[in-house]
């Protein structure tokens, strides 16, 4: 099956080709049906793949299959070539799983409208690329996987190309991922100065030697590349992109903006794992940064009122997990975590979107409540999603951000009172959601209300089936009990090389007793459910409750209402001057200084005689004549000499 | 030597039987004249193709070499060859040749005759300055492009201010050029002078050890003609003007195919000609080319006409094109000529589209656009892929030659790669702006309410282009694979000329001596590089 590993991203393409050529007269169903089917064969591909993975020997579990040379240049070789090893199998399960679920659920969801074939090509392209960039087994075919997402992201996002929210959005997120992949590139060019190749194994396998520990090149090299991180993760400070982009569809929302493209920065510094080992710089900037926008962004979900902000910010906020797990050294976790979010987030914005869909399109969750009798089975899934999210045992966020807060401690207790709080916070803004959308007084606007239905089962199936993934998603990694981490067992081979890079000649700190961990447990739960049942006492019990908070720090509320400023600061800073400098340069240097000098001379020779002054007809002839006598006077001059 | 050693000459002048031909139709029969030059640049495209498939991809020698004394008191021969280095350029010449004659099916309604001729005209100008190996002969066809040029935007451009850009237009390159001449002069007589061998045989030319104090005037005098052609900064603002004011087809050649004789003068010219004298260049030749990659983009930023947005995007991608090129290695050059192919056909490409929408509405301001993807959405497909072609997105052209261009210039000038890498930024910028607001939004201007989606021909002329716009970016081995022994060979050559004369001038040795060890290597065989994926 290895050699079939093409067929992952193929599939897509396909999909794509057949609905963007020949698909202007296909019905709805069978555009949707291509588009979802396309990528459920990517799916089934993926799993007969990982049978054979699993049937290799761990330390045997990284496969290499080169489809063709793609740039061959001087001492540049760069080939269309895959690597399945765990973790791009873990990426690819994910992608084309929660890819096909959304597909089918977006079948649904954009019924009826107007550019609905559209939307499936784009959505198919992404796939495409996304499982280009999880796949490829070398940096620059990554990085084409990396700029195509951003590409149908763009795409996606201005969907609703009419609107100019919608448009600005979009591009919005181009330019600010450019940003951040102006730094992957560099980074790049750094790693084949030092490498001389691009390929992921023999990076990794030649970076302690040609590196040393430390060094100023790697940490730079780690720094560049944790640029583009940011940029594609939405991490500070490239983050501000993220939010805008919920103007796209929610179908869009869930699979580019919560589930998947988010977390190809997470997985970037994962598959670079060694090189981070190898600097500790780069590692505490990634913990520091992880930590600091986890928290950051906690602090803005929980004024939102549009249930999708809500949703991005608490995004934002976990890829900031994801981060400071990778940053203190636990990249498995972080995978972890990601693969975990990526069935309850997607399930929460699906959810979501559901939720719009019964609701007219309508966001705002003022104008929502009570709709748990009208949409059972949203309500009963979302709530699973955020249970999970908000880490209550035995749903899957609280296996994975209980083992992140675990190793953060084990790291500097800063990182984990950073953890812990924003998950105080998380808890709190996301039943606040709950509240504010299922329970309490119904808020509904009459003419909303006449048109409130649960929505097909096209949309709820999917719902269901990514409820019960953040029920048990969480028990492939049982912590404590020896062996029963089947994730990590599996990912053990891709991480050990850095975990014994950054265990060495570290006086190695005594295992924490089983009691001890019992008891971080019991704390993060605990947080959980303070969040839980603040939320439920101000958005429920004691209506007022927030009104009140609010106007006991009005300023303070207003900050962070209005996410600290920080786009029009950017707007300030980056946008507005280069604006401004630039029609400076334009008008008044090259309009005037060099056309005007160009301009001054043509005056001057001008000048010179009356011959010129038809200059239409005068001047080829004068050029001619021109080149002569210049050419005779040369030449005179020459041989005359 | 053994491919068939007319093929060249056949590409050159087809065009000129052309004329030929076109002089006996009555020029009211407008249609006849318009499918007569199509046929005449189709079979040069054909015969072009054939030279394509003969060439031999594994030597850097000349290929195709016609060598006849033409003025032999003189030294002046007539004498063509292409090599790896020319042959894609040689290419995209007479691939846009039938385009743009497609193009300006319907737009040119008066003097279609003297129009057709122009285009035929300039189509051998332009081949012959690629093809010929020969200092004047190339001069003769350098100077020959200029005449149809100037009159296909002083009579055919825009009524407004076409006078003043096609004579700006020609001012400047006449400044660069005459200089040039001079150079070409002095370099022959000092040549003869000094080694008793009066030629402007560029073959043997590249032979001499020339002084490194006349190189410098020499380079310098090469450099300014073939920098205002470029356009680089700060030479480039006769293009915004010339781009404007030329109708579309117009703008199409000068950006697609007249700007790269700049480029590629370099290439064959100033540099192995000049070696010691580039190479101590080439810190300040970076330099510019970098400061044209902001400058350019930043520039095309605030533009409110498409046009002129899409001329300023010209010198911020040619800006690319210096730097690979000034950069001296293989990466870094074979970007660089990549680029030019790219450039030829992303921004011919942009150009068109600019023309379509030109000729529906009668402006070009971008203010005056918005919401045209629902208007036109066979349009915005078209537009969009450009863009991002432009852009340099992976999976298309751009990407390709920019990332060869970055990364072969790190080794050499990383600080400048930086800046440089920047210009990928700006890039999505300006573009992506531009898209917005002329194809999203709602339709806010009335008259943009009835617009027609792109005809039948106006697809066709474009579809050629989409296809390469792919290929390089999926498949480029197909261009870099004939270019590299030509291009390893051309780096070899200018390092050991430049050590050569440096040698020679620190033993106080006897300058112009000619170099008999300077070998034209014949035959780089192109090792397949250790696959280890």
């Amino acid at each position: 099956m290895f050699d079939l590993v093409w067929l992952i991203p193929v599939f897509p393409l396909i999909g794509f080709l057949i609905n963007g050529l020949i698909g202007r007269n296909f019905s709805e169903k069978t555009i949707g049906w291509i588009g979802a089917l396309s990528v459920g064969a990517s799916f089934v591909v993926a799993l007969l793949i990982f049978q054979d993975l699993l049937n290799l020997a761990p330390q045997n579990r990284s496969v290499q299959k080169v489809v063709y040379t793609w740039m061959l240049s001087g001492d540049l070789n760069v080939p269309i070539g895959f690597l399945i090893d765990p973790l791009s199998m873990i990426m690819i399960l994910v992608v084309s799983g929660v890819g096909c679920l959304i597909h089918i659920y977006s079948i649904g969801y954009m019924h009826g409208e107007t550019g609905f074939r559209r939307f499936f090509c784009y959505l198919n392209l992404f796939v495409f690329n996304m499982l280009i960039l999880v796949s490829s087994n070398n940096f620059l075919l990554m990085f084409v996987g990396w700029e195509g997402v951003g590409l149908c992201s763009y795409l996606l996002i201005g969907y609703y190309y009419e609107k100019k929210s919608a448009a600005d959005a979009g591009k919005k997120a181009f330019v600010v991922n450019r940003v951040g992949d102006f730094g992957f590139l560099l980074g790049m060019f750094l790693i084949f100065t030092v490498f001389g190749t691009f390929n992921y194994g023999d990076v990794m396998s030649a970076a302690s030697d040609k590196l040393p520990a430390g060094g100023l090149m790697v940490t730079m090299i780690t720094l560049l590349l944790f640029v583009g991180a940011t940029g594609k993760s939405a991490q500070i400070p490239l983050y501000t992109w993220l939010p805008d982009a919920m103007e796209g569809p929610t179908p869009v929302s869930a699979l580019i903006h919560a589930a998947t493209m988010v977390t190809a920065g997470v997985y970037m510094v994962a598959r670079c794992s060694v090189l981070f080992a190898l600097a500790p710089v780069s590692m505490t900037v990634v913990a520091v940064i992880g930590g600091a926008t986890a928290f950051f962004a906690a602090t803005i979900g929980m004024t939102q009122f549009d249930i999708k902000r809500v949703l991005a910010y608490s995004t934002i906020s976990q890829l900031g997990y994801m981060f400071m797990a990778c940053g203190v050294g636990a990249f498995a976790s972080g995978i972890f975590h990601l693969m975990t979010h990526a069935f309850f987030k997607a399930l929460l914005f699906l959810a979501a979107g559901s939720v719009m869909h019964a609701m007219s399109g309508e966001l705002d969750m003022r104008k929502m409540g009570n709709l748990k009798g009208k949409l059972p089975y949203t309500h009963m899934t979302y709530l699973f999603g955020t249970l999970a999210i908000a880490g209550i045992f035995p749903f899957a966020g609280f296996f994975s951000k209980d083992e992140i807060l675990f190793y953060s401690l084990q790291r500097h207790i800063g990182f984990w009172l950073l953890g812990a709080i924003a998950a105080v916070m998380t808890s709190f803004y996301m039943f606040r959601s709950v509240f504010m959308t299922f329970y309490g007084k119904s808020r509904v606007e009459p003419e909303a209300a006449h048109h409130l239905h649960e929505s097909p089962p096209l949309m709820t199936v999917p719902l269901m089936i990514l409820a019960f993934l953040s029920l048990v998603g969480g028990l492939v990694g049982i912590p404590i009990l020896e062996g029963y981490h089947k994730f990590g067992d599996f990912l053990n081979p891709i991480f050990a090389p850095a975990k014994a890079i950054i265990d060495h000649g570290v006086h190695h700190a005594e295992h924490p007793s089983v009691a001890a961990e019992l008891a971080l447990m019991a704390v993060s739960v605990g947080i959980a459910v303070f969040g839980l049942l603040t939320a439920r006492y101000m958005y429920v019990t004691d209506v007022k409750a927030s009104d009140r908070a609010v106007e006991r720090m009005p300023e303070f509320h207003n900050l962070v209402y209005n996410k600290y400023w920080i786009d029009e600061l950017y707007d300030y800073l980056f946008v507005d001057s280069i604006v401004k400098f630039s029609k400076m340069l334009w008008k008044e240097f090259d309009e005037l200084v060099i056309d005007g000098a160009v301009n001054g001379v043509g005056k001057v020779t001008r000048g010179f005689g009356s011959l010129l002054s038809y200059l239409e007809t005068g001047l080829v002839k004068d050029y001619a004549l021109s080149i002569l006598f210049g050419a005779t006077v040369v030449v005179g001059y020459l041989v005359l000499r | 030597m053994e491919n068939v050693s007319y093929l060249l000459s056949l590409i050159t002048f087809l065009p000129l039987i052309g004329i030929i031909v076109l002089l006996f139709i009555n020029p009211q029969s407008h249609n006849t004249l318009r499918w007569i030059t199509m046929l005449f640049m189709l079979a040069d495209f054909v015969v072009s193709l054939c030279v394509y498939f003969q060439f031999d991809p594994t030597t850097a020698a000349m290929q195709f070499v016609e060598n006849k004394p033409w003025i032999k008191d003189w030294g002046i021969s007539y004498k063509l060859g292409i090599d790896g280095i020319s042959l894609f350029l040689l290419l995209l010449t007479t691939f846009l040749g039938p385009i743009v004659v497609l193009a300006c099916w319907e737009d040119i309604k008066v003097r279609v005759k003297e129009f057709m001729i122009c285009l035929l005209f300039l189509q051998v100008g332009m081949i012959g300055v690629f093809v010929s190996l020969d200092l004047f002969l190339f001069y003769v066809f350098w100077e020959i492009m200029l005449i149809p040029m100037y009159l296909l935007i002083g009579v055919w451009g825009n009524p407004a201010r076409r006078l003043y850009a096609a004579i700006k237009f020609v001012l400047y390159t006449i400044v660069g050029s005459l200089l040039m001449l001079v150079a070409i002069l002095v370099l022959y007589f000092s040549a003869g002078k000094a080694t008793g061998i009066y030629t402007f045989d560029l073959l043997k030319l590249y032979e001499f050890a020339i002084p490194a104090s006349y190189q410098f005037w020499l380079f310098l005098a090469f450099f300014l003609a073939f920098a205002i052609k470029v356009p680089m900064f700060p030479f480039h603002t006769w293009l915004p003007d010339a781009h404007t004011e030329a109708p579309t087809v117009g703008s199409v050649v000068l950006a697609a195919v007249l700007l790269k004789m700049g480029t590629y003068g370099f290439i064959r010219y100033a540099i192995p000609l000049f070696p010691n004298a580039a190479m101590d260049a080439a810190w300040w030749i970076c330099l510019l080319a970098v400061i044209g990659i902001i400058y350019g983009a930043w520039v095309a930023m605030v533009q409110t006409d498409m046009k002129r947005l899409v001329a300023f995007s010209s010198v911020s991608h040619l800006g690319f094109v210096m730097l690979g090129m000034f950069a001296m290695t293989v990466q870094g050059l074979e970007g660089s000529i990549i680029q030019m192919i790219n450039h030829g056909l992303s921004t011919g490409a942009l150009f068109l589209i600019v023309g379509m929408v030109y000729e529906r509405r009668h402006t070009r301001l971008i203010a005056e656009f918005g919401g045209l993807s629902r208007v036109m959405p066979i349009f915005a497909v078209f537009f969009m892929i450009f863009t991002l072609s432009s852009i340099g997105l992976p999976g298309l052209n751009g990407f390709v030659g920019e990332f060869l261009i970055l990364l072969g210039t790190f080794k050499v000038f990383p600080t400048y790669t930086v800046f440089a890498a920047s210009g990928v930024i700006f890039a999505a910028v300006y573009m992506l702006w531009m898209f917005q607001r002329v194809m999203f939004g709602e339709v806010t201007n009335p008259k943009n309410e009835g617009l027609e989606d792109m005809s039948v021909r106006e697809i066709a002329v474009l579809i050629p282009l989409l296809v390469f716009v792919v290929w390089i970016g999926v498949y480029p081995s197909t261009f870099i694979k004939p270019m590299e022994p030509s291009v390893k060979n051309f780096i070899q050559q200018v390092d050991k000329k430049k050590t050569i004369v440096q040698d020679i001038e620190k033993s106080n040795g006897q300058a112009w001596a000619a170099v008999s060890n300077i070998q034209l290597v014949t035959s780089v065989t192109v090792q397949p590089s250790d696959r280890r994926y």
